[in-house]
C-alpha cells in the first residue's frame, strides 16, 4: 500500500508541476487541481497508514489508540480540500475572465512568437 | 499570567468578519453606509489594539512581557486551536489597524464605486491579517493566509481592466503554488513532531530522534519557501511590483501589510522553533535567511532604479524592506543579538506605514504622466475619466462621485511626496535613519568577536542597508525632480480626500519620530521577549500541567 501511495502522490504532484509551468492557462488550472490532490493525499500519509481502523474512539473507558486510525490529518485534508478548491474556482473565473479580455488564453495575455 | 485580555483578543478577528457580512446586507449601491460600517470597525480595532498593546507590556516594570492566551472552545492545551497575543503580535495588529483607516478614507475618494463589495473584502482581509498574527496553531495559520489571500485576490481585481486581470491572473497562481508547498510543510511538521501547536512544536524539536529531524529540516525549509514567497524575498519576488503596481492604490496601501505578514511568520517561528533553544535543530535556516535578505536589498535596489513607473517603485520598496528586515530576521537567529532586532522591528513599523502612503500617492502623483493614447481626447480631464462608472463586467448603475470635491494644491503633494521619499531612504530624522541607525549599531557593536574583527557578511549588510537607502534616493529624487520642479505647468485636479489619509500617515510617521524613544525601548523588548523563545513556549504550555493531571484521572 505505502509504495502504491507514494507512486500517485509523485505522479500527481510530478504532472501537476510540468502542467503548471505550461504557458495555457488551462493547463495551469488543471495543473493546480492534480498538485492539489497530491497534496491532500499527501498529508492524509503523515497521519501514517492504517487498514480498517477507526479514528474515533468510543466514550468511557481506557483504549488502545494504536487500534484507531489519527483523526487529524482527515480533518485537516478536509479544511484543505475545501479550501482549494474554492480557491481553484475563483482562479478559473479570473481565468474565463482574462481569456475574454485579451483574446487569448496565455497567462500572459499575449502570444508569445516562437 | 493575568487574564488581561480575557475576549478582548478575538475581537480583532471578530469584528471585522461581522462588519464584512453586515455590509453584505446592504445594497452595493449605499456605499456611505458601508464606509460607515468600515469607519466604525476600523476605530474599535483601533482602540482594542491600544488596550492589548498596553497589556501585553505587563505592569511588573520596563522590560517585562505578558503572553496573552485565548483557548478556542477551551480545549486543554496542546490539543484544540489556541491563539497567543504576545508583544510581536499586538505590535502587529497595532500597525493593521492604523494601516486600514487612511486605505479605506483613500478607497472614498472614489475607488471603493469602481466595483462590487469592496468594502467587505477590505474588512475580510483585516480579519485574515489579524488572525494571522494572533494564531498559535500552524494550520490555523494556513486557514487565516487562505482568508486573507482569497480576501485580496478580490481587492486585487478590484477596478478591472486587463492589466489588472493580467496581473491578478499571476498573483493568484504564485499564491496557490505557495499555500500547496504550507501545507506540504505543516503535514512534514505533524508527521514529526505529531503536533501543529507552534510552541507544542518548539517543546518537541529539541527531543526530535536524528532519523526524524532530517524530515523536520525539510518540513521547516518547505514552510519556509512558502513564506519567503509571501514575503517577497529574491528569488520569489517577481511577482510582486507588477501586482501591486496593478492594483488600485487603496488595495496597494493594504497589501504593505501582507508582506510582512511573511515575514512576520519567519520571525515567529524562526526564533520560536529553530531559535537559541532548539537543541541540534538551533539556527537551522538562519544562512539561508542572511543570504536571501542581502539578495533581496540588492535586486530592490537595482529594481527601483531601473523601472519608471511609480506604482512599480513602490513595490520594490517593500521588496527592500522586507529584505532588510529578513536579513536582520537571520542575523539574530545566528545569535546577532537584540539590539539589531530591535531596530529592525522599529524600521519595519516605519517603512511598511511610509509604503502604504507612497502607494497612495502614487496615482494622483503619476496622473496625467501617463504616455499619451491615441483614443484619449484632447484635453480629457484624468480624474473625471477615472470616476466615470464602469460599463461592462457588471458594474453597478449610479454614481461614483466623490463625497468631497475640494482639492489641494500641487505644492502639497510635493511636500508629501518629499517626506516620504526622506523616510523611504532613510534620511533623518525619521524613523527610517533611526531605525537603521538601531541596527547599524547593533550589528556593529554586538557582534565584535574576539579576534575583534567584524565578519564579511556583516559589513556587507552595513553597505547594502546604506545603498539600498541611496538607490531609493536617488530614484525617488529623480522622480520627483522631473514630477515637480521640471513642470510645463499643466498640474492634475488632486482631491482633499486623496492627500487627507496620507496625512494621516505622515502624522503616525511623525509620532514615531517623535516618541522615538519608548517605541524603541518596546520593539528592543520585543526583540528581547522573542530571543528567548522559552517566555512564549511556557506562557502557552504552562496549562499542560493540568492537562496532564486530567488524563490520569481519566486513565485511573
Amino acid at each position: 500500500m505505502e509504495l502504491i501511495l507514494a507512486l500517485a502522490i509523485g505522479v500527481l504532484v510530478g504532472s501537476g508541476v510540468w502542467l503548471m509551468l505550461r504557458p495555457r492557462s488551462y493547463q495551469v488550472i488543471v495543473g493546480l487541481c492534480l498538485l492539489a490532490y497530491g497534496v491532500n493525499l499527501f498529508i492524509f500519509a503523515m497521519g501514517r497508514l492504517y487498514v480498517g481502523a477507526a479514528p474515533i474512539m468510543p466514550k468511557g473507558g481506557f483504549v488502545d489508540p494504536t487500534a484507531y486510525a489519527d483523526p487529524l490529518p482527515q480533518a485537516l485534508v478536509l479544511t484543505a480540500i475545501v479550501i482549494s478548491f474554492a480557491t481553484t474556482a475563483l482562479f478559473l473565473v479570473v481565468m474565463i475572465v482574462s481569456r475574454g479580455m485579451t483574446g487569448t488564453d496565455h497567462v500572459d495575455g499575449k502570444e508569445r512568437l516562437s | 499570567m493575568s487574564d488581561f485580555t480575557s475576549h478582548l483578543m478575538i475581537l480583532p478577528i471578530v469584528i471585522p468578519i461581522l462588519a464584512g457580512a453586515l455590509m453584505l446586507f446592504y445594497d452595493d449601491r449605499r456605499r456611505l453606509t458601508k464606509l460607515g460600517i468600515g469607519l466604525v470597525a476600523i476605530f474599535m480595532l483601533i482602540l482594542i489594539s491600544m488596550e492589548l498593546l498596553s497589556g501585553v507590556k505587563g505592569s511588573s516594570g520596563p522590560g517585562s512581557t505578558v503572553v496573552g492566551l485565548y483557548p478556542l472552545g477551551n480545549w486543554p492545551m496542546p490539543f484544540g486551536i489556541v491563539l497567543v497575543l504576545d508583544r510581536l503580535s499586538a505590535m502587529m495588529v497595532m500597525l493593521t489597524s492604523l494601516l486600514a483607516l487612511p486605505s479605506l478614507i483613500y478607497a472614498a475618494a472614489g475607488w471603493h464605486g469602481k466595483g462590487q463589495h469592496y468594502h467587505s473584502m477590505f474588512q475580510f482581509l483585516l480579519a485574515g491579517v489579524n488572525g494571522a498574527f494572533l494564531t498559535g496553531d500552524l494550520f490555523n495559520l494556513f486557514v487565516f493566509f487562505e482568508v486573507m489571500l482569497a480576501a485580496s485576490y478580490g481587492l486585487m481585481l478590484h477596478g478591472s481592466g486587463p492589466e489588472r486581470i493580467r496581473a491578478g491572473l499571476h498573483y493568484i497562481a504564485i499564491n496557490l503554488a505557495a499555500s500547496l508547498l504550507f501545507l506540504i510543510g505543516a503535514a512534514l511538521v505533524y508527521g514529526t513532531t505529531g503536533t501543529l501547536n507552534m510552541a507544542d512544536i518548539a517543546r518537541a524539536v529539541p527531543e526530535l530522534p536524528e532519523a526524524q529531524r532530517m524530515l523536520f529540516h525539510a518540513a521547516a525549509a518547505v514552510l519556509g519557501v512558502a513564506y519567503l514567497a509571501k514575503a517577497a524575498a529574491w528569488p520569489l519576488c517577481f511577482w510582486l511590483p507588477p501586482t501591486y503596481g496593478a492594483a488600485s492604490p487603496p488595495a496597494a496601501a493594504i497589501f504593505a501589510i501582507m508582506t510582512k505578514v511573511g515575514i512576520y511568520v519567519i520571525l515567529r517561528l524562526s526564533l520560536l522553533v529553530l531559535g537559541p533553544e532548539a537543541g541540534a535543530s538551533a539556527g537551522f535556516g538562519a544562512p539561508v535567511l542572511i543570504i536571501l535578505g542581502l539578495a533581496t536589498m540588492t535586486f530592490g535596489t537595482f529594481g527601483i532604479l531601473g523601472t519608471p513607473d511609480l506604482g512599480r517603485k513602490g513595490g520594490y520598496l517593500s521588496i527592500i524592506s522586507s529584505g532588510t528586515v529578513l536579513a536582520a530576521v537571520g542575523f539574530a537567529q545566528a545569535g546577532g543579538g537584540a539590539q539589531m532586532l530591535g531596530g529592525a522591528l522599529y524600521y519595519l513599523i516605519g517603512s511598511t506605514a511610509a509604503i502604504s502612503a507612497f502607494f497612495l500617492l502614487a496615482e494622483p502623483v503619476s496622473r496625467g504622466d501617463e504616455p499619451p493614447e491615441e483614443d484619449l481626447p484632447e484635453g480629457s480631464d484624468a480624474v473625471a475619466e477615472r470616476w466615470t462608472a464602469m460599463t461592462s463586467l457588471g458594474a453597478v448603475e449610479d454614481t461614483t462621485d466623490p463625497y468631497s470635491e475640494r482639492t489641494v494644491s500641487w505644492l502639497a503633494m510635493g511636500i508629501c511626496f518629499a517626506l516620504i521619499a526622506a523616510m523611504l531612504a532613510g534620511l533623518p530624522p525619521l524613523p527610517g535613519f533611526i531605525g537603521k541607525v538601531a541596527m547599524l549599531a547593533g550589528a556593529v557593536g554586538d557582534n565584535i568577536p574576539a579576534s575583534g574583527r567584524l565578519p564579511m557578511i556583516l559589513w556587507i549588510y552595513v553597505a547594502l542597508l546604506i545603498l539600498s537607502g541611496l538607490g531609493a534616493l536617488i530614484a525617488l529624487m529623480r522622480f520627483g525632480i522631473r514630477r515637480f520642479w521640471a513642470e510645463d505647468g499643466r498640474t492634475p485636479r488632486i482631491l482633499a480626500l486623496e492627500v487627507v489619509p496620507v496625512v494621516i500617515l505622515l502624522a503616525m510617521i511623525g509620532l514615531q519620530t517623535v516618541r522615538s524613544e519608548s517605541v524603541m525601548s518596546y520593539t528592543r523588548d520585543t526583540a528581547t521577549a522573542l530571543l528567548s523563545p522559552s517566555i512564549y513556549r511556557n506562557a502557552v504550555l504552562a496549562p499542560v500541567n493540568s492537562a496532564d493531571a486530567l488524563e490520569t484521572e481519566v486513565a485511573r
